[in-house]
């Protein structure tokens, strides 16, 4: 794919900033999901089954959903499918917007988590 | 425990909490590595895409004008049990790229910043950005091979950590060291709340 041809110096793009991609293609140039951002550790589970027949869905939507027969968080599909989590997440705004999938966002509790949970990581921990 | 929660669409699946812990620290502080000796799956990379001015429109012209790049998050995975999983993330370690800590840092649990003694100024961003946020967080002391071994308490005085913050040594290529690194921090998020995690 072509560079841009920049009309001068961009402050992001440099050898630490890596290189210049345009992953949104896969988007069609969106940037953010329809409805909410999504979580980074949010739970997407599949809903029902992908009419395989279904000519809207891309390649990358399907595995999305394959993926997340089982519970699995949005930064794990973005890892797995090696995608930038931003165009993860419009593909999942996707999806949700079609019924493919639900989205659990962490519950509050997970940044402040009990006591009793807190004891139990530090368990699992030293048992690891 | 009442970690487990339901999908609530009926599939009865279960979904486990999934906590998250970042890993902060100066470029070359041991993060990535730190990350993938704790991580029991293969170590991943997430990125984030970066673009000019214009994100957040659902607006197609423009777009091509607009420079993308990619910032990788190292990612991992502990599994505690069934119901119970810590998701750690490492932060990007250019200093222009803060915008991105703030939503890896929402409903963090909490974050161990890595320092490395022969560039200990490389962690104060870190330090300070924890502390402005009240997000409780560790350092550790990462022994490269060959740096000079120093006092923890010189370490302390260099870093102007509050005296209840943890300092530990550590070696973030060993999964053993890495391990007593996360358990110092959740004991400091307990102590934090007056509820102590009685020791084993």
């Amino acid at each position: 794919m072509l560079a841009d041809p920049s009309p001068g110096p961009h402050e992001w793009l440099d050898a630490d900033a890596g290189p210049v991609v345009r992953p949104y293609t896969l988007t069609g140039g969106r940037v953010r999901p329809a409805g909410d951002a999504f979580d980074l550790v949010a739970f997407v589970l599949a809903g029902r089954d992908v009419d395989a027949a279904d000519p809207w869905l891309a390649p990358e939507h399907r595995r999305l959903v394959e993926l997340a027969h089982r519970p699995v968080p949005v930064a794990e599909l973005a890892a797995e499918l090696d995608l930038a989590v931003g165009v993860v997440r419009v593909l999942l705004g996707d999806l949700l917007a079609r019924g493919l999938v639900a989205v659990h966002e962490p519950p509050a509790v997970a940044a402040r988590p009990h006591d009793d949970i807190l004891k139990a990581v530090v368990s699992g921990l030293r048992a690891l | 425990m009442d970690s487990v929660r339901s999908d609530g669409a009926g599939t009865g699946a279960r979904l486990p909490l999934a906590l998250k812990i970042l890993v902060a620290g100066g470029f070359g502080a041991g993060k990535t590595t730190l990350v993938s000796a704790l991580s029991e799956v293969r170590p991943l990379q997430t990125e984030e895409v970066l673009t000019g001015a214009g994100v957040g429109t659902d607006d197609l012209s423009g777009v091509e004008t607009k420079s993308t790049t990619t910032v990788a998050m190292d990612f991992g995975r502990i599994t505690i049990n069934d119901d119970l999983q810590l998701y750690l993330f490492g932060t990007p370690g250019q200093d222009r790229f803060w915008f991105l800590w703030d939503e890896l840092a929402f409903g963090a649990l909490g974050a161990v910043v890595l320092a490395d003694t022969r560039r200990l100024a490389d962690c104060f961003p870190s330090i300070d950005y924890f502390e402005q946020r009240g997000i409780p967080f560790v350092v550790g002391v990462n022994c490269f091979d060959g740096a000079r071994r120093f006092d923890l308490e010189t370490v302390r005085r260099a870093l102007d950590l509050d005296p209840d913050v943890p300092l530990v040594l550590c070696d973030a290529r060993d999964r053993q060291s890495g391990k007593q690194v996360l358990i110092s921090l959740v004991e400091h998020v307990a102590r934090q709340r007056g509820e102590p995690v009685p020791a084993a």
